[in-house]
């Protein structure tokens, strides 16, 4: 599926994607890695279970408020099958655990702070995901 | 106080996402088909962020402490190790397969689709399969470990 190459919003929003990840650090001292505080609000490993469920539910508030104010930036596209969301979601879920961190965490905030880790991380899980989208279109010949 | 300014910086994360087109799988898929039709925005949206979060973080390390919390919680690791690689590894086979990763599906939840339903409730359960994953190793290597105590 065709998407147009969009740099004007792209820089927009990674902007602010960026400003909500340097206040978080400096406002109290968190890292913005979403799959680590979505493992942290289950379990939280210093009992703060607040300041996670905050910041999980301002993600949703946030693009509502875009589909709502600017529904022309809204669009979703979603075509996987349910076996392959559910699959989809497993991986997700377990590897960001295992590997300590997901776009945000690694790929914005340890970039950010010079992670030889993150930086790594990021590679491996560009380099994967873009070998399962070439395995997906191009071997097996699938829609996504 | 914590929660107000968590609950402001998720919320301007989710319009980052949304505004950028990241919420949109189609558009994440697009970033990682490089043999077909490539859309190079979440590189402009990393770099965008990049550009922010960066110069951010040099402040703080100047800083003894944040505005309103007593210590910054930073990783310490600095170790390459293989579960880091092998779960960047997994992570990126499930972001490829669907087009989505963990803010990205928060954020679309506010849809109310089924389809996102069904990817963040198996990401839940993905990041249970670790935690008991992670118990039963811990627990293997301590028995592993027991003999050479005594």
């Amino acid at each position: 599926m065709e998407t147009a190459f969009t740099p004007g919003w792209g820089l927009f929003g990674g902007l602010l994607i960026g400003l909500a990840s340097a206040l978080l650090l400096l406002a109290i001292g968190r890292i913005a890695g979403i799959s680590g505080i979505v493992a942290g609000s289950l379990f939280p490993p210093d009992g703060m279970r607040g300041w996670r469920l905050a910041f999980l539910a301002g993600l949703p508030l946030g693009a509502g408020l875009v589909a709502w104010i600017a529904p022309e930036r809204a669009a979703f596209e979603i075509t996987s099958s349910a076996g392959r969301l559910i699959l989809g979601g497993l991986l997700v879920g377990f590897g960001t655990q295992l590997g300590s961190g997901c776009t945000s965490g690694h790929g914005v905030c340890g970039i950010a702070r010079g992670s030889r880790r993150s930086l790594l991380a990021t590679a491996a899980f560009m380099l994967a995901g873009a070998a399962t989208v070439f395995v997906v279109r191009h071997v097996l010949g699938g829609t996504q | 106080m914590q929660s107000l300014v968590a609950a402001l910086c998720g919320t301007v994360f989710g319009v980052g996402l949304a505004l950028s087109g990241m919420t949109n799988p189609a558009k994440v898929l697009a970033f990682l088909d490089w043999f077909g039709s490539f859309d190079p925005t979440l590189a402009v949206v990393m770099g965008g962020a990049l550009a922010v979060s960066a110069p951010g973080f040099a402040l703080a390390r100047r800083r003894t402490r944040p505005l309103w919390s007593l210590r910054f919680a930073l990783p310490t690791r600095r170790d390459v190790d293989v579960d880091l690689i092998a779960g960047a590894v997994l992570f990126g086979i499930g972001w490829g397969l669907v087009g989505l990763c963990p803010g990205p599906a928060l954020a679309d939840l506010v849809r109310g689709s089924n389809e996102i339903f069904l990817f963040v409730g198996a990401m839940l359960a993905g990041i249970l399969v670790h935690r008991a994953f992670a118990g039963w190793r811990s627990s293997r290597s301590a028995v592993v470990a027991e003999p050479s105590r005594s």
